[in-house]
């Protein structure tokens, strides 16, 4: 009897979890942001419904600050997967008045992204989101179920979660609740890019070592090319050229980049696995506070 | 540094660990993260800011584990907590469960997945009440492998007969377990490091491994390999399309044992046999199945097939019935009374059923069972009878941990309310009676 490798397990985890989501509930929606651990979840779910299409559209939540090697690569996936796509937009929620702007160069739409996520969810009618969310990530990640619960009100109660045994997940709801699912729970960043050379899995440029004009903010490399943050008058003479890529790709005014000459998936591999930060720790909506992500994830957040 | 896992040579190990703080626990398992390279730099600098702000003395690892607010406020786990380790050996995933009683829900919960548990004693109290819990359910959860890790060595001037003494009374107490376990003492201080990564000089008389080495070598069955093949349907592929437009594809996840191209296989509850045709994977059609991993099936026959459907072999049939007995653990405040009804959850099959007896609770300190009862309450481990609507096919917990588990959820909350592991249907002669010694 040949010994199975982990990533095998974790992979056949993450379709086991997938198909149980589209069996379970009634309207599913797999949350991507074309970052690595959405790639690989829609990856994933591709394998386990072949060779019929995805039971599911894939749904991004676009806070309109995006890289924009992040967008082509988010049309030419949505192609390649011949899947369908529903997009939240966070300028939109600002344009009707549901969300405020952050104010001051610091502003991010992170935060936002919660209201546009859970009225995209209500309009849509979507009763479970899949997620790319992985418990190594942060600590209150670290206590995520695979099928997480949410209130009408789209919030989180880590206190009072459903126990989680065996292969058994537990999707009943009343009418108004949703559930988050995240298949890759179990997955450690290095797992992600083990499984993205064994797959050979085509990835965003951004991901990879590449020259780019940098601010450095607070101890975080913030890219200065696309002009979605705004720079502070003191800061403009600041703007370097750097040889970076990025560990994480989300919202790009707090996704922060590493200096990096890792340009091949072995070389990140080799990079990730001498890698002394986590990979959250370039990320500034983490840094406001200490439970941070505990609080943004009670409100809805991923 | 050498954390680069070659994934075609890694394997995976999921282990639990239960015990609290003044075992030792948080530094063990912080000392196995922090020498393997897990931890973080900015980690391991938030946890040195948090155990200041909270005047600890020592850089507090359990801040790593215990995220939530409640937790860090209060100093305790309230939950599971999973963490991830790898060497180049093997990849790890540790369910870090809290010991106390009040806890046990947690420790069931964190058991269920695991293949190895760390009992930890410390060397200078010797085998406690908690020691008897944490191999009890160890044993009910039919975790195969304990390392019964004696802690704390270098307090009693690492003497070998302090450990050959609490190795004699565990191996008394295992002998009461039913379920059989096999288990490796090992000496060790986690605080200073002996025989948890690397051999210690200050216990030349003993033979063993070091903890890591064990934990990367020890072999565990996946899934049952050598038992009757079990394949629950999760989903019916139909692609609706042109190119393949008689497609039916069973989806699922083999729970035991192994498929081969050209099997007879027979589908319950409908009875009905064909022959595998095809076994399709996300790398490829295959022979054969693997246990634990995902595959996608096709029939010679259109028989009917859907999801909560089991796929198994003529010559080793599931057992069958609708009156079962089970050993459960409450999970919930409100409390379990005859008569209760639930969805029952088994494997990817949803069935009314009623509670129609408690028959013993068990004291999982003493091991002793109490009759007679009239309320199961939170944390209570015991037995009950169950009716189902539609019959349930399966094996005996015994066997099978994915075929012979369920969970009971509360029709009104829908909360998930009880685990439940079967000891068979009532009516069978190869279920053993309730008066005998079962489950202990």
């Amino acid at each position: 009897m040949p010994e199975i490798t982990h990533l095998q397990f974790l992979e056949s985890e993450a379709i086991y979890i997938l198909r149980e989501t589209a069996a379970q509930f009634a309207k599913p929606a797999l949350l991507f942001s074309g970052g690595k651990d959405s790639i690989i979840m829609a990856w994933m779910a591709r394998k386990a419904f072949h060779p019929a299409r995805l039971p599911f559209p894939l749904l991004h939540v676009d806070t309109g600050h995006n890289f924009p090697e992040a967008m082509e690569y988010r049309d030419w996936f949505v192609k390649e997967m011949r899947a369908e796509l529903v997009v939240g937009s966070v300028q939109q929620s600002i344009d009707e008045g549901r969300v405020q702007e952050e104010k001051g160069h610091n502003a991010s739409r992170n935060k936002l992204q919660t209201v546009t996520l859970l009225d995209t969810i209500e309009k849509n009618q979507f009763d479970a989101c899949l997620g790319g969310g992985r418990r190594d990530e942060e600590k209150a990640r670290a206590k995520e179920r695979f099928f997480s619960h949410r209130d009408e009100f789209g919030q989180w109660d880590p206190k009072n979660q459903r126990p989680e045994l065996w292969n058994i997940f537990n999707g009943r709801k009343h009418f108004g609740e949703h559930f988050r699912v995240f298949p890759l729970s179990n997955w450690t960043e290095m797992d992600v890019w083990q499984y993205i050379r064994q797959e050979n899995i085509p990835l965003p440029s951004l991901y990879f070592s590449h020259q780019r004009k940098i601010i450095e903010r607070h101890g975080q490399l913030l890219d200065a090319s696309t002009g979605i943050i705004p720079l502070l008058d003191e800061e403009k003479p600041r703007v370097k050229e750097m040889t970076i890529r990025f560990r994480t790709v989300g919202d790009a005014t707090c996704t922060g980049a590493v200096l990096s000459t890792a340009s091949t998936i072995d070389e990140v591999v080799a990079e990730v696995a001498a890698a002394r930060q986590t990979e959250r720790g370039t990320r500034a909506d983490d840094k406001r506070s200490e439970t941070a992500m505990e609080d943004r994830k009670k409100e809805g957040y991923f | 540094m050498e954390q680069v896992v070659n994934p075609t040579e890694s394997s995976l190990l999921r282990f639990t660990t239960a015990g609290s703080v003044d075992d030792g626990k948080s530094t063990l398992i912080g000392r196995l993260l922090y020498d393997s390279k897990s931890i973080f730099e900015d980690q391991l600098l938030a946890v040195e800011e948090s155990s200041k702000r909270r005047g600890d003395e020592h850089v507090n690892l359990a801040l790593l584990t215990d995220g939530l607010r409640a937790e860090r406020e209060q100093g305790i786990t309230i939950d599971v907590a999973y963490r991830y380790f790898a060497t180049p050996k093997r990849k790890f995933i540790i369910a870090d469960t809290p010991g106390h009683i009040q806890y046990t829900r947690n420790m069931v919960t964190g058991a269920s997945t695991a293949d190895l548990a760390i009992v930890l004693v410390d060397a200078r109290h010797g085998v406690l009440e908690q020691t008897r819990r944490h191999a009890f359910i160890a044993s009910l959860l039919r975790i195969q492998h304990i390392v019964l890790a004696v802690n704390k060595m270098d307090m009693m001037h690492y003497s070998e007969d302090v450990f050959r003494k609490i190795v004699a009374d565990f191996t008394e107490l295992a002998k009461k377990l039913h379920n059989p376990v096999q288990f490796t003492p090992i000496p060790l201080s986690a605080l200073n490091g002996d025989n948890v990564v690397t051999k210690s000089p200050h216990m030349q008389w003993y033979e063993g491994p070091a903890l890591l080495e064990h934990l990367e070598t020890v072999q565990v069955s996946a899934g049952e390999s050598d038992t009757a093949a079990r394949y629950p349907v999760q989903w019916v592929i139909r692609p609706q399309s042109e190119d393949y437009h008689d497609f039916r594809g069973f989806a699922g996840r083999v729970a035991s044992g192994s498929f081969h191209v050209g099997d007879e296989v027979i589908a319950y509850p409908s009875g009905m046999k064909s022959r595998i045709t095809h076994i399709h994977t996300s790398a490829g059609p295959q022979r054969e199945t693997l246990p634990t991993l995902s595959y996608a099936i096709t029939l010679a026959d259109e028989i009917d097939i859907s999801r909560g459907d089991l796929i198994a072999k003529p010559d080793q049939p599931p057992q069958c019935g609708h009156l079962i007995d089970a050993m459960i653990c409450w999970f919930t405040d409100k409390k379990l009374k005859p008569r209760s009804r639930f969805h029952l959850r088994h494997m990817t099959h949803d069935v009314r059923a009623s509670v129609t007896d408690l028959l013993y609770k068990v004291d999982i300190t003493t091991f002793e069972k109490k009759q007679e009862q009239s309320e199961f309450g939170l944390n209570d481990i015991g037995c009950i009878r169950l009716r189902t609507a539609t019959p349930l096919h399966f094996d005996p917990y015994a066997q099978n941990r994915i075929t012979g588990s369920f969970v009971l959820v509360d029709e009104q909350t829908n909360n998930t309310v009880a685990a439940g592991m079967i000891l068979g249907a009532v009516g069978d002669e190869t279920l053993v009676s309730v008066d005998q010694e079962v489950a202990i």
